[in-house]
């Protein structure tokens, strides 16, 4: 099937797109245009139910929403694709240009959609037409979705919805998407332009029609000068100060503004920061407290499914692969769910309550300093308890660079993964220790660890906004949304979008890591001298490929005090950060059901020699590797999800380069800046 | 004729409302300006600022937007 993609000035051609389709020949693709904020995504939900998919367009990290919506109990269910929230047609943005792809059917393996539903807020009414008025340049026909009807009669706010449509030469449906009524009205209206087999009525405003079709190609900003492009956007407004004039006639636009009442609070300069940081404090309270149980779960579950699946399995390779490689490797990433999930569910909250937006308003200016967005601050907040969902939660960045800068950093923010090690290092080598007699060293250890992460995050983001992201500052131009009560069904399939595309993605390249890991220390296989069975474990990993590897890498490290035996906990906790205390307790001996509390591995740790009767482990050995695990790159799901954020290898491997160079530094500074001091 | 008195958004005091008449410089972001609805004629009202003076928020046309001082000083009004 070919289509002209080009567009036509009216009259020219006879109108395209649609209806070359004939019934059959393809399921009609209808796009869903609209604002951000203006009801769009839950028009969608409505329309398609569970029956949608989320993909990436090709590329770029933009999420393309898509569902099947069956308009007609006659016709095959139509393709329904819910285009990113815009606020204008004119390619300055990511967001922007794909969409005009879309409209103009250059997007690789989609058509040109045969029709528009176009998402209208009622009460912003105005700035919501300024990209109708680009829409209807198309030559797609167009069907107004009004939303928000309820809130605006509320206001007293009265639209003709007759002067509207025929203004617009376009069909306008009342839709109260919450209470689920104007859906048959727009199934109708949809219903009537494709079997009525109606034709685009495109009519262009200002200067774009002399250009032959300019408008809608993107030759279009080159083509005309700012001075022009202003006009363009003067003639639109103008336009819609008459439709506005018309069907709604003068209102007070002033009336009634419930949600600058609640912003008197929200956003005051003092109480807004104070309500901000209790809100912060009870996400990530609630996330930890709630996400404890299920993850134990999960755990416990997934070393029950280990052993039921050795116990039913011959020995070998194969169940050794599937239990201790995929097993434990993949349940080792899975039980981040709950956290995952419940960190989504108030992402989703907080931005369809419209709090998201205040949030980056009041904090915008702190971000700015290091060259971030006021955005940035939740992903980075989240990133305490897991770097994946704070990188997840970037996608509300808008600007490329500004998301980048912060997914770079946010692996900084020690995560919870890290605190078993921490808590290992304290507990062998500073406990019960005190500064001027009543902090406890551990304590000041711990805050002292924190911070370096974030200081270092602060100068990293700093050098990256000077160097290779190099941007001008982020442009702060953010709707404040009026506050709205959440939909549920639209927080909940968020969510469960989101869970989804976690399992999905770090699933793949998790599992693929996890089995070369495992690999590592399972190969080559070791002989156990007989009667040291106790010491198989030990006697494997010393001489498994990842064993040698950490032999081979020990000048490297030494230098930071570590033997090869720590070479190989950091190797192997490439998996996960805690996997360190395991495999140290494999290393020295102890038995693996040991945890970073056990007094054997502590005392294992603290007696080991090496040849000359030195000790491995000092104070400061142990500092030096907290240091390391606070800035090093040493976790694989991290790296996998910034692969599929990014959509490149690229950015992992450098993110994985530089923090570990920045960790060995530091380490290294540590370490021997320690032994100058005189410290052991 | 007098003599109309211009200023810059980021100079007009919370609370305060004020036309705008230009909106200078080029490039996205006086464009994006444009295209929220901040055209020669329409009328403006500071809100407030952040806590730490920056952003400020303004109305406009039944919403409310939020910009840097810096986005303000791009853009030119009358009291």
């Amino acid at each position: 099937m070919s289509f002209d993609t080009r567009e036509n000035t009216p009259g020219t051609v006879p109108a395209n797109g649609h209806s070359a389709s004939k019934p059959g020949a393809r399921p009609l693709l209808i796009a869903i245009a609209g604002n951000p904020n203006a009801g769009k995504t839950t028009l969608f939900n409505a329309l398609t139910g569970l029956r949608q998919k989320v993909a990436n367009y090709p590329g770029v990290t933009v999420e393309r929403k898509e569902g099947n919506w069956k308009f007609d109990p006659e016709r095959p269910a139509a393709r329904l694709i819910d285009l990113p929230g815009l606020y204008s047609l004119d390619a300055t943005s990511l967001d922007e240009r794909l969409a005009r792809e879309v409209l103009t059917g250059r997007l690789p393996g989609l058509p040109k959609p045969d029709l528009i539903i176009a998402v209208v807020d009622a009460t912003n009414l105005e700035r919501n037409l300024y990209l109708v008025t680009q829409l209807i340049e198309y030559n797609i026909p167009v069907v107004i979705a009004l939303t928000m009807v309820d809130l605006a009669e509320k206001r007293d706010l009265k639209i003709d919805v007759e002067k509207l449509s025929s203004m617009l030469r376009i069909p306008v449906v009342r839709v109260k998407t919450r209470e689920r009524t104007g859906l048959n009205e727009i199934t109708e209206a949809v219903r009537d332009v494709i079997l009525g087999e109606k034709e685009a009525d495109p009519f262009w405003i200002g200067d774009a029609g002399n250009g032959a079709g300019a408008h809608s190609d993107e030759i279009h900003l080159s083509l005309s000068d700012d001075e022009a492009a202003n006009r363009q956007i003067f003639a639109r407004y103008k336009f819609i100060s008459d439709v506005y004039q018309a069907s709604v006639g003068t209102f007070d636009t002033e009336r009634a503004n419930f949600s600058e009442k609640i912003d008197k609070i929200l956003t005051h300069r003092f109480f807004g920061l104070l309500i901000l940081i209790a809100i912060l404090l009870l996400v990530f309270q609630t996330i930890f407290t709630w996400a404890a149980l299920p993850m134990d779960l999960l755990d416990q579950g997934f070393g029950a499914l280990g052993e039921s699946v050795r116990g039913s399995m011959p020995e070998g390779i194969l169940t050794d692969l599937v239990v201790d490689g995929i097993i434990a490797g993949v349940g080792g990433v899975l039980v981040f769910l709950p956290q995952i999930l419940l960190l989504f569910l108030f992402i989703s909250i907080l931005e369809d309550t419209g709090y998201m937006a205040r949030a980056a308003f009041l904090l915008d200016k702190l971000m700015s300093r290091v060259g971030l967005h006021g955005k940035a601050f939740l992903p980075l907040m989240s990133s305490f308890a897991c770097a994946i969902p704070g990188i997840m939660a970037t996608r509300t960045i808008e600007n490329k660079r500004d998301r980048l800068a912060t997914i770079l950093i946010a692996p900084f923010m020690s995560c919870s993964a890290r605190l078993p090690v921490y808590a290992l290092m304290i507990a062998a080598f500073f406990a019960g220790q005190t500064v001027f007699g009543f902090i406890s060293v551990g304590a000041v250890l711990m805050l002292a660890m924190y911070s370096l992460g974030i200081a270092v995050a602060i100068a990293v983001a700093f050098v990256l906004k000077k160097t290779i992201l190099k941007s001008p500052p982020p442009p702060f131009v953010m709707e404040l949304p009026p506050y709205r009560i959440p939909n549920l069904r639209t927080v909940i399939q968020n969510m469960l979008t989101r869970a989804w595309l976690f399992l999905k993605r770090a699933g793949t390249v998790i599992l693929a890591i996890s089995i070369i890991l495992w690999a590592l220390m399972y190969f080559p296989r070791s002989e156990v001298p007989a009667g040291d069975e106790g010491g198989a474990a030990r006697i494997q990993l010393e001489n498994s490929y990842a064993g040698r590897l950490g032999q081979a890498i020990e000048p490297a490290i030494s230098p930071l005090g570590y033997d090869w035996k720590i070479g190989v906990a950091i190797i192997a906790s490439f998996a996960a950060r805690e996997v360190l205390v395991s495999t140290l307790s494999i290393i020295y001996n102890v038995g693996e059901e040991e945890n970073e509390e056990s007094p054997t591995l502590i005392g294992a740790i603290r007696g080991a020699h090496y040849a000359d009767g030195s000790k491995v482990w000092t104070p400061l050995t142990a500092l030096s590797l907290m240091v390391f695990f606070v800035l090093a790159m040493q976790c694989m799901s991290t790296l996998a999800v910034v692969r599929r954020e990014t959509n490149s290898w690229g950015w992992p491997v450098f993110m994985f380069v530089y923090m570990t160079v920045i960790a060995y530094v530091a380490a290294l500074a540590t370490y021997q800046g320690g032994k100058l001091l005189g410290f052991s | 004729m007098e003599k109309i008195k211009v200023l810059t958004l980021a100079d007009v005091a919370a609370g305060t409302k004020a036309q705008v008449l230009r909106v200078s410089g080029s490039g996205p972001v006086p464009k994006r300006l444009m295209e929220m609805g901040i055209v020669p004629g329409v009328w403006i009202r500071v809100v407030k600022s952040a806590p730490f003076g920056d952003p400020i928020e303004v109305r406009l046309r039944g919403y409310s937007l939020a910009m840097r001082r810096n986005e303000a000083e791009s853009i030119e009004v009358t009291e």
